[in-house]
């Protein structure tokens, strides 16, 4: 029994401290309406024979005193949580990805180097993680009381959220929306480990294969590769062929009936598309590629590839499109060498 | 202590019968009277005892909820089970008790009173609305109650239109005709407003609890008809498969979040709004004085009824809505709360240098001041941003809320309900039972629901029907709370029912109140006024402190009588 919430993410003591900022400001204004309030009903209660003098004429100046005075304490409280509202939601480049499956009750988390876990999250501490979340079913939530963070994980999309764990240690994870009869059990447990114990943990859990791996075999079973290259490369050519992300540029004419944007570098870059606007192709924009290929489509191609909706399920897309993204960093690494 | 309107008073005394046994309770006995009646006050009294009825139907289902939350395992109720009583706790209060509450009742009787009016301007219009409403009412517990519902009062898609076992669609169709009841309402509302005043009673001499039931119609009449849409389109998904809020049928789930509270956030102010109106009457009457800056205090009223159409998304914070609307609705949340300080502090400017009486409904308004003010400050932790993160959906928000709802509105409702109880019966209750009941809850109150802060803060979230053990004493405290809270709320059953067979016999005006309904007997007569009153002062036009010294210095006497 504890009246105190361990914090345990880097951005844990700066919610508090606005927490506490708050909980100051409320405290004031609390024992100003319960004094004033608690004064003037002793003092100038009815069988009190207190001289009362002549009441104040100009209330108008009160009037614009007090709200000025609330206005101006509004704004800096506004400013002061957006602020930090916008840095807990925007994560750094360099944020290790994880990605969450909710469904009707459980949360099945997917690692990186093929480790799967329920209801469990293993991280390393002191190094950003992004959780790239999403749900089969209902909309549910995912929500770390000792990060200070949550995020609603809603059914046909994407959501985020980034934290660094700055403190080894077992901490709850509760579904925050309701979603259904056993709500209250899709409930399990954020496990922070120091460096090298998370080191430890991931080779002593078996993951079959990395997520990439898994995603290059559904590349192929999906029928993927038949028009985007066996290697993700793009139709006219094998790998190395023209280079992708190039942007703006069209790609060379292909000879093929069927032509495929190159997949090789996409994750991460921005994409051209046909009514003129530039999307970064980021694990939303892959999904919903996939998904529905006809509602963004890449400048100069044809919109012939079918929509894969009801077809591959949550997980498999993670593993799709953790495949993609390693395609996108082994030309980075390439790129790297050869410079 | 002398009076606005003394002498229309008296006329219309000496002209009514004097042993007043011929007013608008009496006039007929006929059950067909009854729910025939186009009396706006004989309609208040259908409406009092339909949602008293549906007050204690919501208030069983939270007693059993805060039984099972006893043990962390939950100790009652099966997870099922108690996720049905949470729908159906917040479907009854929030669209059979809250929204209606203070307006079909208190309004309803006192409007054509307060303006000098006969009727409202539309009498069949009201009973029909009366009708509506437990129609609506009838369809949706028979939903509840047969086939049960687990989806929450907020209904969110696609789990109440793919997923949820119970009777969606039919609880729907309950709440879209009591819809039309409030519509209708608020309509009768505006159009007696602005068409029925007395002579002399301009705008700016309306007591303040019409202007908070004007804004409130308005919303009635703006918002509730965006509710019947969403529902109607639920509907449609729910049976035609047709995908508006599905993601596997192509829909958008967060769309139906945006139409469900454009609809309810403007319904948390038709909720509110004439709480804050009835707390406006009662405090300048029981502080013998004048309200401070009445003209801010209306027009608070009208500015948070417009503000509270453009707050909703702050109910969206975290379900994945662009962070540029986040940061506006922030904004505009705040800017609603400006208003509502406003009016605290008026109310307390109101407290100084008055003569103060401490009558049950002042001990239920100075409740209610404390109660808002505490709901209002929580509210701004929602509307910050990062503050909102770890406490949105947790029992941070459910204290909030009921801060707001229950402590603020249910107290304004009492406390507008012992104010007008003469009025509207023409007996006195028992006085010292209606103070200590007003203590009783704040008291329960605050023991049930201040602890649901801290168990927010720690991570609590809501709507779980098991927790873990390190929560349990606090859940424990919040029960036994709700347990004299239960107590609380039923005792004026108990001593309103021994009032009307024994209480003393009221006077026209007991508490020596201006405003017109005091002019005219208690009970009134089935005409409201024997002659149309014509209004020469201003609202609460209560003498100076100096000269009602100079009257308690001549009488020794330290309490006037009305």
């Amino acid at each position: 029994m504890s009246f105190s919430l361990p914090a345990a993410s880097s951005n844990a003591p700066e919610v508090d401290a606005l927490l506490a900022a708050l909980l100051l400001m409320s405290c004031a204004v609390l024992a100003l309406v319960f004094g004033l309030m608690f004064f003037y009903v002793v003092r100038y209660r009815a069988g009190s024979r207190i001289d009362r003098g002549a009441l104040a004429e100009r209330t108008f100046r009160f009037e614009i005193s007090w709200t000025a005075a609330t206005l101006a304490i509004f704004f800096g409280l506004f400013l002061w949580g957006a602020d930090l509202y916008v840095r807990l939601f925007e994560p750094p480049a360099d944020a290790l990805k994880v990605y969450v499956v909710g469904k009707q009750w459980m949360w099945k988390v997917e690692h990186p180097g093929g480790q799967r876990e329920i209801d469990t999250l293993h991280v390393p501490a002191d190094q950003p993680i992004e959780l790239v979340m999403t749900s089969e079913d209902v909309i549910h939530d995912f929500s770390v009381p000792a990060f200070r963070l949550k995020r609603d994980v809603v059914p046909g999309r994407y959501e985020t959220l980034w934290f660094r764990a700055d403190r080894p240690g077992t901490y709850h994870l509760y579904c925050d929306q309701f979603c259904g009869t056993d709500h209250a059990h899709m409930v399990g447990e954020v496990v922070v480990l120091s460096g090298p114990d998370y080191r430890k943990w991931l080779s002593v859990t078996p993951g079959s294969e990395t997520l990439a791996a898994q995603g290059q075999a559904l590349f192929i079973h999906f029928g993927c590769s038949g028009c985007h290259g066996g290697n993700g490369a793009g139709s006219y050519g094998g790998p190395g062929g023209s280079p992708p992300g190039s942007t703006g540029q069209a790609p060379a004419p292909s000879y093929s009936t069927v032509r495929a944007p190159p997949l090789v570098g996409l994750y991460g870059s921005p994409v051209p598309l046909s009514d003129g606007s530039v999307v970064i192709a980021d694990d939303r924009y892959i999904r919903d590629s996939i998904l529905d290929p006809g509602a963004q489509i890449v400048a100069s191609y044809q919109n012939v590839m079918p929509s894969f909706a009801g077809q591959i399920s949550e997980e498999d897309l993670v593993k799709l499109i953790a495949y993609i993204k390693s395609l996108g960093a082994q030309r980075a690494d390439a790129g790297q060498t050869g410079g | 202590m002398s009076h606005a309107l003394d002498a229309t008073a008296g006329e219309i005394e000496a002209a009514t019968v004097r042993d007043n046994r011929d007013n608008y309770l009496t006039d007929e006995w006929t059950v067909w009277s009854w729910l025939a009646t186009t009396d706006h006050k004989r309609i208040a009294l259908l409406y009092f005892a339909s949602i008293t009825f549906f007050f204690f139907l919501g208030g069983a289902a939270a007693a059993l909820m805060r039984f099972n939350l006893l043990t962390p395992t939950g100790a009652i109720v099966s997870p099922e089970t108690y996720n049905r009583l949470f729908t159906l706790h917040g479907v009854v209060m929030v669209w059979f008790f809250l929204v209606p509450a203070v307006p079909v009742t208190i309004g309803n009787f006192v409007t054509p009173l307060m303006i000098g009016a006969r009727d409202l301007a539309f009498p069949k219009v009201n009973l029909l609305s009366w009708y509506l409403f437990i129609t609506g009412g009838a369809i949706t517990l028979w939903a509840l109650f047969m086939g049960g519902l687990d989806t929450g009062w907020t209904l969110y898609t696609p789990l109440s239109s793919a997923y949820a076992k119970g009777y969606v669609v039919p609880v729907a169709v309950g709440i879209f005709i009591s819809g039309f009841s409030s519509i209708a309402t608020g309509l009768n509302f505006i159009v007696t407003i602005h068409r029925l005043r007395a002579p002399g009673m301009t705008w700016y001499r309306m007591p303040v609890f019409l202007w908070s039931l004007y804004s409130t119609s308005v919303i009635y009449v703006l918002a509730t008809p965006v509710l019947a849409m969403t529902l109607l389109l639920l509907a449609f998904e729910t049976v035609f498969r047709v995908g508006v809020f599905d993601p596997a049928l192509g829909g958008d789930p967060i769309l139906f979040q945006h139409l469900f509270w454009f609809y309810s956030h403007p319904a948390v102010y038709i909720m509110i709004l004439p709480g804050l109106g009835v707390v406006s009457e009662i405090i300048p009457v029981f502080a013998r004085k004048r309200l401070f800056g009445y003209k801010f205090v209306v027009w608070c009223s009208v500015m948070i009824a417009v503000i509270s159409f453009f707050v909703w998304g702050h109910h969206m914070f975290v379900a994945g809505t662009s962070i540029y609307s986040a940061i506006v609705f922030s904004l505009l949340s705040f800017m609603v709360a400006v208003p509502s300080a406003i009016k605290v502090f008026n109310w307390i400017g109101t407290l100084h240098k008055g003569f103060i009486h401490f009558d049950a409904p002042m001990i239920y308004a100075l409740g209610f001041v404390g109660l808002f003010t505490m709901g209002g400050l929580t509210g701004l932790f929602l509307a910050t941003l990062a503050a909102d993160v770890p406490l949105h959906d947790t029992y941070f928000v459910v204290a909030h809320f009921h801060y707001i709802m229950v402590g603020g509105m249910v107290s304004a409702f009492f406390g507008g309900l012992h104010y007008w109880w003469p009025k509207i019966t023409g007996r006195m209750y028992p006085e010292m039972w209606g103070r200590v009941a007003a203590a009783m809850i704040f008291f329960g109150f605050n023991l049930t629901f201040f602890p649901q802060f801290i168990l927010g803060y720690l991570g609590m979230p809501r709507r779980y029907h098991s927790y873990p053990p390190e929560f349990q004493v606090l859940n424990v405290l919040s029960s036994a709370g709700s347990t004299i809270l239960a107590v609380a709320y039923l005792m004026p059953l108990f001593y309103f029912a021994w009032s009307l067979l024994a209480g003393a016999r009221a006077p026209a005006n007991p508490w020596g109140a201006t405003g017109l309904e005091w002019q005219t007997p208690s009970p009134p007569p089935v005409q409201n006024f024997t002659s149309t009153p014509v209004v020469t002062e201003d609202p609460y036009s209560y003498p100076s402190p100096e000269a009602i010294q100079m009257e308690q210095a001549e009488t020794g006497e330290a309490r006037p009588n009305g």
